[in-house]
């Protein structure tokens, strides 16, 4: 299953990389599966367990790590927003 | 349209003024400016510069998302948004949140909602660049009681 996955402000900087296409070994299923799959890449992508209150969106839409990914998504990663 | 997420600036009289352009039904316009505040508690933490990052795409739905939600809570006639991305520097304009109704009450509660919910839904990044180097401003809890107080009022 290919998805995109986008990553956001500190995040994004603590893992040097914004977007990446990527091919999902079989059975993650949801969007937490897949951040607990990216947390063991290396030393850096434990950032994606550490950080508090990490947020997702599957398609641009906010949603919890229950999520469910399918083929095509775009899912994103990013800390809490501080804009305004 | 309503929503805009850009660099440029933006001329907050301007905007008021093409909400009520060619109408004789609105009473009220509630508009609220957001600044880039030096923060200056010491030298070392003093704001020098502030960048905004966004997500395309995303941050303009949510944009919308928040002011459809607003049109359905109030009796509103036009609602205006701008969102500045890129760096600032303090003193800049970050945002505007204008609401044109028939009263006062409608367009208060409404512009408040928004900026509100625009606080702790539409995906946008602080980065502050101080003399101590660069941080990513955290999210306050205040923020999230504000926009939670709308969600009590509604039951």
């Amino acid at each position: 299953m290919k998805v995109k996955v986008l990553f956001f402000a500190g995040l994004r900087e603590a893992l040097g990389v914004g977007s990446e296409s990527l091919a999902l070994p079989d059975g993650i299923g949801t969007v937490g599966a897949l951040r607990d799959n990216l947390a063991t890449r290396g030393e850096a992508w434990s950032a994606l367990a550490t950080t508090k209150n990490l947020r997702v969106a599957v398609n641009q839409q906010m949603v919890g790590l229950d999520a469910a990914v399918r083929p095509g998504d775009e899912v994103a990663f990013f800390p809490p927003v501080t804009g305004g | 349209m309503s929503v805009s997420v850009q660099e440029a600036d933006f001329d907050a009289g301007a905007e008021v003024a093409a909400l009520t352009a060619g109408r004789e039904d609105v009473g009220a316009v509630a508009s609220f400016v957001g600044l880039v505040r030096a923060d200056k508690s010491s030298d070392a933490a003093a704001v020098q510069a502030m960048t905004l990052e966004h997500y395309p795409g995303m941050t303009e739905k949510a944009l919308e998302a928040i002011v459809t939600e607003a049109r359905g809570r109030w009796d509103i006639f036009g609602v205006r948004v701008i969102h500045r991305v890129g760096r600032l520097l303090p003193g800049d304009r970050i945002v505007l949140v204008a609401v044109a109704s028939a009263h006062r009450g409608e367009a208060f509660a409404a512009c408040e909602f928004i900026m509100d919910y625009l606080k702790t839904r539409a995906p946008f990044w602080k980065k502050e660049e101080t003399a101590g180097g660069g941080r990513w401003v955290d999210a306050r809890e205040s923020d999230d009681h504000a926009a939670g107080r709308w969600e009590e009022e509604q039951k």
